[in-house]
């Protein structure tokens, strides 16, 4: 796949990816700068799902047929691949549907430890504090809001400097003895913004804090190692990151969810069940009740092994030469300001952007014509374009796929949508 | 490249020199309708007034964030409603939902839509409707709530 390690062969990993081969509108070829919403899938992915419906296909952990332990191998397997692949034990990794529900089941269990008595770490008191940043993405920013709006508890938020990065200045003050956990994104979304979530998380246990890193932008685009992270808990989507829809992740340290109740229950979690009562299961089959997305978990086994194959380092390598050249080629242009740290230091493959006098969704309508798919809008992330004093924004997000041609074809289109629109440049 | 299927001129002149906008008093009722895919905002106010016992639409003001689609939409909207029947007004608001729905296979009514049909194009593209359609909703939500003041 990959002749010389640590460096891209760009053509080649295209040609695994067959809708990149297509024409869109007006017959452009497709330049797919909207990975950053999730990323096209390679043959090898599609090819994992197929074979495992072609050859495998039944109910993991059920049955005693041949084809029953052949799904739950298949499972299973991609569950050890995805915990080798973030430096975790096979025990902590969670199936989930997205990075969503991922953040979603901490919040629940949080909830459901409140109400039913659970372990002290996860119960939440009138008083107690979430504290969360103005920079999260709504997956991990509105769960919060509404376990604060269930238990009484407040919300506090860290906010945006106007270029972009976390205040960390009075991080010592807004972690108190009340905080419960800190959730913060490990790559926004929106501006690329890489947090220091490895200081936030030593200054939050320092304080008994639990601490939840979005990892939705992170693992899908540079080697993330939990243990050196220091986060309890980190959720990601398989979409993003070469893999289907449909299957995610919850990373939880073993100690910390083998104290969480479920968010879910029915089938495939319990232990023991009676009409008065029931028991469950140890993590991580406690939290995927019902029968598991085997298909979907081959999808992401195989995307996993795509990526491991590439190597992480230089497929960060390669996204942090796109996103270089995108803030140059972006500079370059006036009426443009890009939102965020005009540096590729502590910062990934996320280039939003606005350009004076055009409207982002002219701007991206105007860019679809030529070929290129972007995304308009909040990118829901609507609290961050206020911090940063936009009401909404254009985004070119980039991944393996992508060439440094591609980022001159966003720099152009940029260019002819002012001319269309009359707008000052 | 041919972005003019969607942005007529007539969409780019309402869109650089709208109509009607700005905030006016008095007002009956004022709303204030977003979307919430891209966040774009439009507060829109409306004062009827009555036409030997028919409600007749006297002024719409409006202020608005948003794309050229919604910014000229509410343009071109203000132009055709001021000054007619509700009853008038709320048909040409159908017929413009139905060529929104139409997905560019409408044949637009042009004696009844005018300047309106100029927005055709844009029900080919199914995440920009919503633009088009922004100060539609708010002036019918408006005016459906300045009839239930004034009833």
């Amino acid at each position: 796949m990959n002749t010389f390690p640590g460096h891209l062969d760009v053509e080649m990993i295209r040609a695994d990816f067959p809708v990149l081969a297509r024409t869109v509108r007006n017959g452009n070829p497709l330049v797919y700068l909207d990975s950053g919403a999730t990323s096209q899938k390679p043959v090898q992915v599609l090819d994992a799902e197929r074979s495992f419906y072609e050859l495998h296909n039944s109910a993991a952990h059920r049955g005693t047929h041949l084809l029953g332990e052949e799904a739950t191998d298949v499972y299973e397997g991609a569950r050890a691949k995805v915990a080798a692949f973030i430096g975790a034990d096979v025990g902590e990794v969670v199936f989930t549907k997205n990075a969503t529900e991922a953040i979603n089941l901490v919040a629940y269990a949080m909830s459901n430890a409140t109400v039913t008595g659970g372990s002290s770490r996860f119960r939440v008191l009138p008083g107690d504090e979430i504290l969360i940043t103005e920079m999260e993405h709504h997956a991990n920013l509105v769960p919060w809001q509404q376990l604060c709006e269930r238990t009484g508890a407040t919300l506090r938020w860290l906010s945006v400097t106007p270029d972009g990065r976390l205040e960390l200045d009075d991080l010592d003050r807004m972690i108190t003895g009340r905080t419960k956990l800190v959730a913060v994104t490990h790559q926004s979304n929106v501006t690329g913004t890489i947090p220091p979530v490895t200081d936030i998380a030593r200054a939050a246990h320092e304080k008994g804090a639990l601490v939840l890193a979005d990892a939705a932008q992170s693992v899908p685009h540079q080697p993330v190692d939990v243990a050196a992270l220091g986060a309890d808990f980190l959720a990601f989507s398989g979409h993003k990151m070469l893999g289907p829809y449909g299957i995610g992740v919850l990373f939880g340290r073993a100690d910390l969810l083998e104290a969480m109740p479920p968010l879910l229950t029915g089938g495939s979690m319990i232990e023991v069940v009676r009409m008065e009562g029931s028991t469950f299961l140890p993590p991580p089959q406690r939290f995927e009740p019902g029968v598991p997305a085997v298909a979907e978990a081959a999808g992401l086994g195989a995307a996993v092994d795509y990526l491991s194959g590439l190597g992480m380092s230089a497929v960060a390598a390669h996204e942090e030469s796109l996103t270089a050249h995108a803030l140059d080629a972006l500079r370059e242009i006036n009426g443009v300001r890009i939102l965020g740290p005009d540096t590729t230091k502590d910062r990934g493959g996320a280039v939003a952007f606005e350009v004076e006098g055009v409207h982002p969704h002219d701007v991206g309508q105007v860019l679809d014509e030529l070929g290129v798919a972007v995304r308009t809008g909040h990118h829901c992330a609507w609290p961050l374009h206020r911090a940063l004093g936009v009401q909404a924004s254009t985004r070119a997000t980039f991944y393996v796929y992508n060439t440094h041609a591609e980022v001159e074809a966003l720099a152009d289109g940029i260019r002819y949508a002012q001319r269309f629109f009359g707008a000052r440049q | 490249m041919q972005p003019e299927s969607m942005y007529q001129q007539i969409i780019l002149d309402h869109y650089r020199n709208p109509h009607h906008k700005g905030l006016r008093e008095p007002f009956d009722t004022e709303v204030h309708h977003v979307n919430p895919v891209c966040g774009d905002e439009m507060t829109l106010r409306v004062t009827l007034k009555d036409v030997d016992g028919e409600p007749v639409v006297e002024d719409i003001s409006y202020d608005a964030l948003g794309c050229s689609i919604s910014q000229a939409s509410a343009s071109v909207m203000s132009d055709l409603v001021i000054g007619r029947p509700v009853a008038e007004a709320m048909t040409i608001s159908q017929a413009f939902l139905g060529l929104m729905q139409s997905k560019g296979e409408g044949s637009p009514d042009e004696g009844l839509l005018e300047d309106a049909v100029a927005f055709a194009g844009v029900s080919k593209y199914p995440a920009r409707i919503k633009c088009a359609l922004l100060g539609w909703m708010a002036w019918k939500d408006a005016t459906a709530k300045a009839l239930e003041v004034g009833r």
